[in-house]
């Protein structure tokens, strides 16, 4: 096993576990604490990809805004209420057992696929500079989609503030 | 010796277990956090086939991602105080004004 192989399992087993745990807590803010993890880990799993820019990307964004984004709404809504009822819907194992079917299905297309995949072996073309060539990928290449996701960003902003406005 | 379908093992694995969330659970913020537990598992798939091909198109992509995460994130949240504020629940079997 390769140093690569052991960060790759460390990694990938920290974010299942935590997954896993963050679906069932009954408190919601045990959930964020642990989609957090989840968060952190997926970020290790692209730094061991060589995203580092996406690494840090993903810890300011992800952890750093939406997640905090999350605890504040949880702190604003009223859950005393909420951790005392029932958590799971009432047709839960339907919901579980289609999600694990679907699951599934996905494994078994990559079982029966793997051979006719013909992916070609790990590309060992740098992708160094890391920021300097998304940069350059973004403002060259997708420059369109970037000024669109930026338009979303402000529509979504303007949607936020007359959703949470106290009187619409 | 890592292959990329080590990575879209792990992602179908974050992926189910989303889709497990998102359909059992009764609470909206948790249901809205699955959400983002599968955005970033189709994250995963995007950075490591980038790696397998030696461009970073894939890594634009999962920006993109990330980037309607948090506008995603931002107006339901929104939408999650609105109904709070006018029905006092968060749970989503509860949210039924336009079930007759």
């Amino acid at each position: 096993m390769t140093f690569d192989t052991i960060i790759f399992y460390f990694f990938a087993a920290f974010a299942v576990v935590s997954a896993i745990v963050m679906i069932t807590r009954r408190s919601a803010v045990h959930s964020a604490v642990f989609l957090i993890t989840t968060l952190l880990a997926t970020a290790g799993i692209f730094l061991q990809l060589e995203a580092e820019f996406l690494f840090v990307v993903q810890i300011i964004l992800y952890v750093g805004g939406i997640m905090v984004l999350f605890l504040f709404v949880i702190m604003l809504v009223n859950l005393d209420v909420a951790v005392r009822q029932i958590q799971f819907s009432r047709q839960a194992w339907v919901g579980a057992v289609l999600a694990i079917a679907l699951g599934a299905q996905v494994l078994m297309a990559f079982r029966l696929g793997s051979g006719a995949f013909n992916l070609p072996a790990a590309s060992t073309r740098a992708m160094q500079p890391n920021a300097e060539q998304i940069g350059a990928a973004l403002f060259q290449r997708y420059m369109l989609p970037f000024e669109i996701a930026s338009i979303l960003l402000l529509v979504a902003m303007i949607g936020a503030v007359v959703m949470a406005k106290r009187k619409i | 010796m890592l292959t990329p379908s080590h990575y879209l093992y792990l992602s179908l694995a974050l992926f189910t277990i989303g889709v497990i969330g998102v359909l059992t659970r009764r609470n909206v913020i948790i249901i809205l956090m699955s959400i983002e537990l599968i955005l970033n598992a189709v994250n995963i798939n995007l950075v490591a086939f980038s790696r397998l091909w030696g461009s970073v198109d894939g890594q634009v992509f999962a920006i993109f991602i990330i980037t309607d995460a948090a506008a995603e994130a931002a107006v339901g949240l929104g939408i999650i105080i609105a109904f709070f504020r006018n029905r006092e629940t968060v749970l989503a079997d509860e949210m039924d004004l336009l079930k007759w």
